[in-house]
Order: structure tokens, then C-alpha cells, then sequence
């Protein structure tokens, strides 16, 4: 038997990405429930809760763009020119982002100041992620090897929907993990954070559903008639399953159980992203094969992913371990 | 007319974002080596002279780190946002080296900086020594994968070129990653990252010599520095000379630039020190120069002859000017801190190495002479091979995105605008801590006022015994000095 490579690297960078949502979604959500937390403790704790992490985090957007450059370079040459403004948006906002975790300790005449960029960056991130996500799915126009859209395809109503979602559904992770991370009144906060979020996260995630269910009948084709229907009506299912555990979670939960649902329900979600477009990296017109490096790239990268990721993963691991626990008060215990 | 403003501005955003982008890893790989050599003193020799040091530039570190990742970020999308094209065509020789920078080193440096800048208390001594090698060789072997792929595009080998226009790699992946110049890049470039730094810690101890020469940690980090300069500089003018015959081996009109030889010398090329370059009329005006010494230092021979740019069609030359000029400085700042590094041999022989003022004043003055020798040497190579971007095979006109020029005008503005800002803040905080004196019982990066990541977790951290004194110091629940008594 022989294994489709093409296949695997579709699976490895669908792995990156949604390790780079998840991971890097609680930190962005975190930024974008920064300003309902109190000035003082309250922020400087949850900032602390992902401080030693977050880096490590946002390398998974890296290995996303960098892996679909290296297995799938028409698929990075055509997405990057068509949602041009919303990926220098999406950096620009990380750019901000990153350096308010240093800054705001360096600076604390000023630090409200990068309290607000740390928002602002974390939600104009999140937002552009998600109207890059939506620019994908809604079809892409694609010439010979080139985008051959205009400047402003990237903007509809759709785009604009699957962008809140994406900000809804971060801010369920950050609240979520701070419910994990915190203890007494801020983990309160959390809870209520969490509820509000995850009710906004389901309504716009059936939202997209139900507009790539109805609005687009290849999609439609997919979801609605047989065989595909068969192993394509779990995911809606289970996603309905989850809905419900997190919901009655986080009225109860003091520890992860929040955040490990939140999880599940990105993952099914990402499933159902996979079933939408399958297997079509650029829809309409660009299949993962049409895109797809040499056989010898592929080769070669698979071999540095198979020696390479279960190391990352083991230490990882381990450095979240280090920083196991509640988030201390004031560091003194 | 409309493509070409698209083409320049591209060009221009991607000169902008990377060089910016460069000053911090230029900083970060030498500072994170240095780093790691005072947390193997300090636990070698338990001096806590050695700690401090740590600790004070461990905070620096923190900030230029931060603003490296950030910036990093762009450069990995810039390929595609801008390049397009190259992107698609180059992306199966060159995609795969990114990945496994990603794979090799960003996941190394990023697991293991929380640890470094925040872990100690919670691990041990010797298993954050490990976590600060680890970041320290993420840094090496990112330069290693990055400068490969710079490598390739000047000496583009182990190639196909497919059916569909795309460069495949061809049997070997070794014959693309060791490509003719990028043994010699490589060592330039790291041991440049090097003396950067070295610099950098020299002109900072130097700064606190002329405020109390008496301070131990200042004498430590400028002599330490001076070391550095003393050894690595003669040995980085050597890699340089390789580098560059290297260069006249596989891109011979860059060094047409590097030089001024417009003419060719069929009996020995004078080495140009001054010359205003006249692309025009194909002839550098105001010349002055030494005669054969060229010939003598690219042949070892003072009369071998030498091909000039009349050799080479008008459309397949570098700009002159921009070459000729930036590698002037870097040479020349590169001898400069030969010269620092003589002096401050001589100073340690007749024993005034810490009472010398204007070793220390001339110090102060080079300490940020390594950023402005490093971009002046990317600017002389990347320049120098234009009008190619992979070299002799794609014009960097043919790379570019389909974008329109004020969509590039627009994000080019957003770069420059946010880049000074953002990035000024964090020079102007990295001053700031380097304006404080090292002392005693240095702090080590705390998250402000409230003391260092703690924990309440059901499981105590594994070292935090209450009993052991050091430990405790470095956990932060001692009282310490704000300022040096």
C-alpha cells in the first residue's frame, strides 16, 4: 500500500494550525478580555498566566505558514497576495502584541498605554485570522499560477462573520484557561467571561455553518447528500455534544475541564472545516495536489517532522509542566 | 510604468522589514552565547559576580528577544505577501530549509526561553543552565537553516528546473543546503553576530568604567568584551577575505561593484580607498587608490589580471554606488575595532585596561559600530547580486506578487510607522537598562513590582527548598537592593 504524501502534509499542516489556534487562541483572548480585568493584580496575573508560554505558542504560526510554503508553495503564493491587507493587519497586531508582554514591565508610567496595544493587537489578530480563514473558504479567484482577484475580495459579509467568530472563540479559550490558571474573584470573572463567550462562539460558529451549508452548493453537496453525508453528520453531532459539557461546565468547573471542552469543540469545528473544503486547499479551483511540493521536498521535510515532533512535543510539555498550577499572588508564598 | 512603482516599493518594504529585523538576532545569537558562558562561570566557579552579570543582561536579552520573534514573524510572510512568485517557484528548494528552521530552532529557542527567563527557581540550577544552552544553540542553528537558504539564492545548486517552471530539488538535498557560499556565510555572518555583541557588553561596561572604574561587574563585562574584540575580530577580517574570494569565484560583478572596477585590468587592479561611482559613464570619478594592491589581495598576486564591469552587459550589473559605499564602511569599521581590539591588548599588558579613559570613551562610541557593520555588509551582498534575486536565474523583477503599488505603498508606510515606534520604545527601554549600574545581587527579570511567576499548585516546585539559601535568594523572596549600596 502506499501512502498519498500529499495527504499526509495536508494532515501535518492542519495539525500546525490548529495547534497554533488553540495554543496561541488563549493568549490573543486573553489580550482581547485584558481591559475587563482590574488594573493591578487581576491583569498582571492573567498576563503571567500565559508569560512563559506564548512564544512557543505563536512558533505554531510559523510552522503554519513556513510548512505550507515549503509543501504546498503555489497554495502560500496565492493566499498571501489575496488577503494581503488582513495578513499585514494580522502582523502588525502580533507586533504589538508580543512586545507588550515586555514592555508593560519595563514601563510602568506607560503602562496602560501597552495594556492597549496588547488588546488591540490580540484583537486585530484574531479577526484577521478569521476573515483569512473566511477569504479561503468563500473562493479565491486564481489565474495560471497567480491570484487574480481584486483588492477587496477579502471583504464581505461572510469574511466579516467568520472573523467575530474567530474573536468570539479565542476569548472562550483565554477565559477558559483563566479559569484554570486563577483562583477566588478573577477566576469568577472568568466563569461569567467564559459563559458569554461560549454562547457568542456557538451562534456564530452555526452561523458559518449554516451560510456554507446554504449559500454555497458545492459546500452544500458535501454536508447534505449520500454517501458524504454519513461520515460528515458526526461532527455536527458531537460538536452539539460539547456545546452542552462546556455550557454546564463553566457554571460549576474550578479547574481545566473548561478549557479541555473549549478545546474539543475547536477541534470539531476544524473538522468541519476539513469536510467543507476536502480536498481543495485554494477552493475553488486548486486541489492539495494541484499545489503540492515534489515528492522530494516532501520526503525530505516528513523525515525532520517525524524526528523533529515528538521532541517539540515532549518539551512543550514539559515547559508547561514547569509552570504547572494556579498563577501565584504577588509571587509571594 | 505602475508595475515598476509596485516592484520598487516591494523591494524597498522587504530591505526595511529585514534589516530591521536583523539588528535583533544580531544581538540576540552573540547575547544569548554570552549568556550561557556566565551561567557556566557562575556555576563552575559559584561566584556571584557572575550571576549578576547574567541576570543584568538576561533582562536586555528579554526586550531584544521579543522584538527579534516579532519582527521575525513579518519575514516569514513576506515571502509570500510581497514575492509571490519566487514563492512558488523557489518554494520546493527553499521551503523546506525554512521548515526545518522552524522545526529545529524556533521551537527550541521559544520552549525553552519561559524557562530561561522565569524558570530558575522551579528547576534547578543545572536544568536552567540547560534551557539557556538550549535557546543559545536555537539561535545558532536558525542562522545555519536561514542563512542556507540566502546562500542558495547567490549560489543556487542541486537544482531541477521542472515542467512547470518550478526549481526541484534534485538527487541531493546536501549539494542545496552546502552550497558553494554558504560555508563562508555562515562563519562571517555568526562570528559578525558575535562581535556585535561583544561590543555592544563593552560599550556598556566601558560607559560604567568612566562612572566608577572601581565597579568589579563593569570591569568583568569590559574585559570579558575586549577579549572578544582582541580575538574574534582578526579572526572574522580573515573569514571576511575568504568570504570574498569566494564571492569573486561565483559573482564576480559584485565584486566589479565592491571594488569601483568599472575597466578591466589586464596587469594588476588598484585597490580604490575613495572614488565616487558614475554608473552612467561606467567610470569612477575622483578616483584614489593604491596600485595592484587588488590584484594582490583577491589573486595573491600583484599582477593578475582583473575583469571590470566593461566585461559585463549593462542590464546584468549591481547598482555601484550602493555596493562600492556600504562595503567601505563595514571594512572600515571592521578595522576600526581591529584597532579596539589591539588597544585594549595593549592597555591589559601595562596593567590600565580598567583605568585607560579613552579606551573607554573610544569603546562607548563603537558600541553599536557591529549593527551598522552588519547591515552595511548585507546591504553590500544582497545589492550586489541584483539584478537577480536567485542569482543568474530569476530577475528580482520577475518575483514579485501582482500586487498594485498603492496597496504596497500602503503596508510599506504601516511598517515604517509602527516599526519606529514599537521598536524605539524597545531600544529606548533596552538603554534605559543599560544605563543602570550592575550590581550586586542583580535582580533577574521579574514581571514588574509583584515578584517573579509563582505558583500556589498542590505540588511544590521541585527545588523550592525553603532551606537552601541561594535558592531562596533567587526565588525573589529575598528583600534585594534596588541599588548598588
Amino acid at each position: 500500500m502506499s501512502i498519498d504524501l500529499t495527504v499526509v502534509w495536508a494532515f501535518i499542516i492542519a495539525f500546525a494550525v490548529f495547534a497554533y489556534v488553540v495554543m496561541d487562541g488563549f493568549d490573543l483572548g486573553i489580550g482581547i478580555l485584558f481591559p475587563t480585568f482590574a488594573v493591578g493584580p487581576e491583569r498582571d496575573r492573567a498576563m503571567n498566566s500565559i508569560a512563559p508560554v506564548w512564544d512557543g505558542n505563536e512558533t505554531w504560526l510559523v510552522l503554519g505558514g513556513g510548512g505550507l510554503f515549503a509543501a504546498f508553495p503555489l497554495a502560500y503564493a496565492v493566499i498571501l497576495p489575496a488577503t494581503y491587507p488582513l495578513i499585514i493587519a494580522m502582523l502588525l497586531g502580533l507586533v504589538f502584541r508580543g512586545v507588550a508582554f515586555e514592555y508593560r514591565w519595563r514601563d510602568p508610567g506607560h503602562r496602560r498605554y501597552w495594556d492597549a496595544a496588547f488588546t488591540g493587537g490580540s484583537l486585530v489578530a484574531a479577526m484577521a485570522q478569521g476573515m483569512t480563514l473566511g477569504a479561503l473558504l468563500q473562493g479565491v479567484e486564481v489565474v495560471g499560477r497567480s491570484y487574480a482577484g481584486s483588492w477587496f475580495d477579502w471583504l464581505t459579509p461572510y469574511t466579516l462573520l467568520t472573523g467575530l467568530g474567530t474573536v468570539a472563540g479565542y476569548a472562550l479559550l483565554g477565559a477558559t484557561w483563566l479559569v484554570w490558571k486563577l483562583d477566588g474573584g478573577s477566576q469568577h470573572h472568568a466563569r461569567q467571561l467564559g459563559k458569554k463567550a461560549a454562547w457568542a462562539t456557538l451562534v456564530l460558529m452555526g452561523g458559518v455553518s449554516l451560510y456554507n451549508v446554504f449559500l454555497n452548493a458545492d459546500y452544500a453537496a458535501r454536508w447534505l447528500t449520500a454517501p458524504e453525508i454519513y461520515w460528515a453528520a458526526p461532527v455536527p453531532i458531537l460538536t452539539a455534544i460539547i456545546a452542552v459539557a462546556l455550557i454546564r461546565a463553566l457554571s460549576v468547573e474550578r479547574h481545566s475541564k473548561p478549557f479541555w471542552l473549549s478545546i474539543a469543540l475547536f477541534f470539531f469545528g476544524m473538522a468541519g472545516l476539513g469536510v467543507t473544503m476536502w480536498p481543495y486547499v485554494v477552493p475553488p479551483d486548486l486541489t492539495i495536489w494541484d499545489a503540492a511540493a515534489p515528492k522530494r521536498s516532501q520526503v525530505f521535510m516528513l523525515v525532520g517532522v517525524a524526528i523533529t515532533m515528538p521532541l517539540i512535543i515532549a518539551y512543550t510539555a514539559w515547559a508547561y509542566w514547569v509552570f504547572r498550577g494556579k498563577v501565584g499572588h504577588e509571587g509571594y508564598h | 510604468m505602475d508595475n515598476l512603482d509596485a516592484l520598487i516599493l516591494a523591494r524597498i518594504q522587504f530591505a526595511f522589514t529585514v534589516s530591521f529585523h536583523f539588528i535583533f538576532p544580531a544581538f540576540s545569537i552573540g547575547l544569548a552565547s554570552y549568556l550561557a558562558v556566565l551561567e557556566g562561570l557562575w556555576l563552575k566557579t559559584g561566584k556571584q559576580l557572575y550571576l549578576d552579570l547574567f541576570k543584568y543582561w538576561l533582562k536586555i536579552f528579554a526586550i531584544a528577544f521579543a522584538m527579534g520573534v516579532v519582527s521575525g514573524i513579518v519575514m516569514s510572510y513576506q515571502f509570500g505577501t510581497n514575492w509571490s512568485v519566487f514563492s512558488d517557484l523557489a518554494g520546493p528548494v527553499i521551503g523546506p530549509l525554512m521548515a526545518y528552521e522552524v522545526l529545529t530552532a524556533f521551537f527550541l529557542e521559544a520552549g525553552f526561553l519561559g524557562v530561561m527567563l522565569f524558570g530558575m527557581e522551579r528547576v534547578g540550577r543545572k536544568l536552567h543552565f540547560a534551557a539557556t544552552i538550549m535557546v543559545a544553540l536555537g539561535t545558532f542553528i536558525s542562522a545555519f537553516w536561514i542563512l542556507s537558504v540566502n546562500s542558495w539564492m547567490h549560489t543556487p545548486t542541486g537544482y531541477e528546473i521542472g515542467a512547470n517552471g518550478q526549481f526541484l530539488p534534485g538527487e541531493s538535498w546536501l549539494a542545496i543546503i552546502f552550497n558553494p557560499s554558504f560555508p563562508y556565510r555562515l562563519v562571517h555572518t555568526v562570528l559578525a553576530a558575535y562581535i556585535t555583541t561583544a561590543f555592544v557588553v563593552g560599550g556598556v561596561g566601558a560607559w560604567h568604567l568612566l562612572k566608577d572604574r572601581t565597579n568589579p561587574h563593569a570591569r568583568k563585562m569590559f574585559s570579558m568584551a575586549m577579549w572578544m574584540a582582541t580575538i574574534v575580530v582578526p579572526v572574522q577580517i580573515y573569514a571576511g577575505d575568504m568570504h570574498g574570494l569566494n564571492t569573486l569565484e561565483h559573482q564576480p560583478q559584485k565584486v566589479m561593484a565592491m571594488e569601483g572596477h568599472y575597466q578591466s585590468y589586464p596587469d594588476g587592479a588598484p585597490l580604490y580607498l575613495f572614488g565616487i561611482p558614475n554608473d552612467e559613464e561606467q567610470r569612477l570619478d575622483y578616483a584614489f587608490g593604491i596600485p595592484k594592491l587588488s590584484s594582490l589581495i583577491l589573486k595573491h598576486d600583484l599582477d593578475a589580471p582583473l575583469a571590470g564591469l566593461d566585461t559585463i552587459p549593462d542590464d546584468e550589473q549591481p547598482p555601484v554606488a550602493i555596493v562600492f559605499w556600504s562595503f567601505r564602511i563595514m571594512v572600515g569599521l571592521g578595522f576600526a575595532m581591529l584597532g579596539v581590539g589591539l588597544w585594549a591588548l595593549l592597555a591589559r599588558w601595562r596593567r590600565k585596561l580598567y583605568d585607560w579613559r579613552w579606551l573607554h570613551k573610544v569603546a562607548l562610541v563603537m558600541a553599536p559600530s557591529g549593527f551598522v557593520a552588519v547591515i552595511a555588509g548585507w546591504i553590500t551582498t544582497e545589492v550586489g547580486r541584483q539584478p537577480y534575486v536567485i542569482y543568474r536565474l530569476m530577475r528580482t523583477a520577475d518575483a514579485a506578487s501582482p500586487l498594485d503599488a498603492p496597496a504596497i505603498a500602503a503596508s510599506l508606510l504601516a511598517f515604517v510607522v509602527v516599526y519606529f515606534a514599537v521598536f524605539g520604545a524597545g531600544v529606548w527601554y533596552i538603554l534605559h537598562l543599560m544605563h543602570k549600574p550592575p550590581h550586586a545581587h542583580e535582580k533577574g527579570v521579574k514581571r514588574g513590582d509583584k515578584g517573579p511567576i509563582r505558583t500556589a499548585g498542590i505540588t511544590p516546585g521541585p527545588t523550592q527548598d525553603p532551606t537552601d539559601a541561594t535558592r531562596r535568594d533567587l526565588s525573589g523572596t529575598k528583600q534585594e537592593p534596588q541599588e548598588r549600596p
